[in-house]
């Protein structure tokens, strides 16, 4: 078990009301950060870098985001670290299947990485529960020495990004989904597994994402 | 790769006698011995490989459960894997304030028999993903029962009971967990009188029974002697997860050897 870090950077997690935040802020604590857990996007200007968690569903959780839509937008364009965790990496995508699911018609999401959410298809368990291994793609400072590790997985819809270029590591379920994404300009990001329940290597990532904010 | 099969550690936690938390290790749900504290235990178990902690709280009394949730909170900060918490668990306020302790799911016994709309509540309240349906099945043989597996050449189903088995419920476990899941529990955790603390190895045809009438993952508790008895359960029952206590407690066996054991027989594991 790694020890804590001196706070080399100042984070905000978002509190839009949904799930268990301590994990996700001890864990960020762990990896070196300042912790803010807020529902306040005046605390957002000042971070260095923004965490969106999330667990639950997509349009329930886009409902309860409305408030922080303009700020993390605005964030992310000037450059911010914005991170989202499970559903809140879903969020940084255009729209869901799920919400066509449950019947309610188009839910926009964030639209920072364009691209739809996807239930899975086939005879695979529904919810993908459980430890995965992370298939790095491509180069980005979040992902750096936790290729071919594991990490803990807790989902049925995964991110389908229109460009191909935004997946930067995938998970083989049955079908290869991605498994970590980002834009273009490399400062929005998202896990689709949980960083702050996947143990040395979700703590691994966590470090990646404060030193990421670290440098802005 | 796929998606690999988790070995969990249980952690019976009751009150010592200065009202502290303590893990107790049980046989057949009775004759507890004092094993440890309950967060050592963790970060050991999580030092050693666990891919995911259960705590069983089963001191069965509101002081108890205020010292509980202390410790899952303790737990939680220390400690970067999921919890599931179990145990006294009746009310969407009680799956409210585990949650926020720190637990990632808990498991819901005899609550969700008592009241199986809970089932339907916390998942739509909380999300699918962290209610746990616990059932404790004994083995019957008689005609009360709605599915019939063949052992030895005896037609037997499965009863939930309650009360650590001590009280039947005349619910069949195959029927109850297809319920569960329309109502919206995320994972089943199947544990047995009959095998429970005997070491000779998980009820295969229960937990057969349970996987193959859902689509959640199962958990398999209650016998588990050795690395051998988690790769039968693995293999034969199709469960996704195995659970133990005693072997691990008492340090018979680790769990990086029943690890190593397993992937040496091709069954993934997170190493």
């Amino acid at each position: 078990m790694s020890s804590s870090r001196q706070i080399v950077a100042d984070v905000v997690v978002v509190d839009y009301g949904l799930g268990n935040l301590r994990s996700v802020t001890r864990g960020l604590e762990r990896a070196g950060a300042g912790v803010e857990v807020t529902d306040d996007v005046a605390d957002f200007e000042d971070a260095d870098g923004i965490v969106l968690p999330g667990v639950g569903a997509f349009s329930e959780g886009m409902e309860n985001a409305g408030p922080f839509r303009d700020a993390l937008l605005e964030q992310a364009e000037s450059g911010t670290p914005v991170f989202g965790i499970c559903l809140g990496m879903q969020m940084l995508l255009t729209t869901s299947e799920e919400a066509h699911h449950e019947g309610q018609g188009d839910v926009e999401g964030l639209d920072l990485i364009p691209g739809t959410n996807v239930r899975f298809r086939g005879d695979q368990k529904v919810p993908h529960m459980g430890w995965n291994e992370l298939d790095v793609q491509r180069e980005h400072p979040l992902v750096e020495g936790v290729d071919g590790e594991h990490a803990y997985f807790v989902h049925s819809y995964y991110a389908d990004p229109d460009d191909a270029d935004a997946v930067v590591a995938t998970t083989d379920y049955g079908v290869d989904f991605p498994a970590v994404i980002a834009n273009e300009a490399g400062n929005v990001f998202g896990t689709q597994f949980h960083p702050e329940k996947s143990g040395e290597t979700g703590l691994r990532i966590l470090r990646n994402f404060v030193d990421i904010c670290a440098e802005e | 790769m796929t998606l690999t099969k988790r070995i969990i550690p249980c952690i019976d936690v009751d009150l010592n006698d200065e009202g502290e938390a303590a893990v107790y290790t049980g046989v057949n749900f009775e004759d507890l011995q004092y094993t440890g504290d309950p967060v050592e235990m963790a970060k050991k178990y999580n030092e050693a490989g666990a891919d995911e902690f259960v705590f069983l709280d089963i001191t069965a009394s509101a002081e108890g459960r205020e010292t509980m949730l202390d410790t899952v909170s303790a737990v939680a900060d220390e400690v970067f894997i999921p919890l599931t918490v179990g145990g006294g668990i009746r009310t969407r306020e009680d799956i409210k304030e585990t949650l926020r302790a720190g637990a990632d799911k808990v498991s819901i016994n005899s609550g969700a028999i008592a009241n199986p709309d809970l089932i339907n509540e916390g998942a739509r309240s909380f999300g699918s993903q962290c209610i746990v349906i616990s059932v404790d099945a004994r083995r019957r043989y008689d005609e009360d029962g709605e599915y019939y597996e063949e052992i030895d050449g005896e037609s037997c189903w499965f009863e939930c009971t309650v009360k650590g088995g001590r009280e039947g419920t005349g619910l069949d476990v195959v029927e109850w967990a297809e319920e569960a899941e329309e109502r919206g529990s995320g994972e089943l955790f199947v544990n047995s009188i009959d095998a429970d603390g005997t070491k000779d190895g998980y009820d295969i045809p229960l937990v057969r029974a349970v996987t193959d009438a859902v689509s959640t993952p199962v958990i398999a508790s209650s016998g588990c002697g050795g690395p051998e008895d988690m790769y039968e359960v693995f293999t034969e029952a199709d469960a996704d997860a195995g659970l133990a206590a005693s072997i691990f407690h008492f340090g018979e066996y680790s769990i990086a050897e029943t690890k190593e054991y397993l992937a040496e027989r091709g069954v993934p594991v997170r190493l």
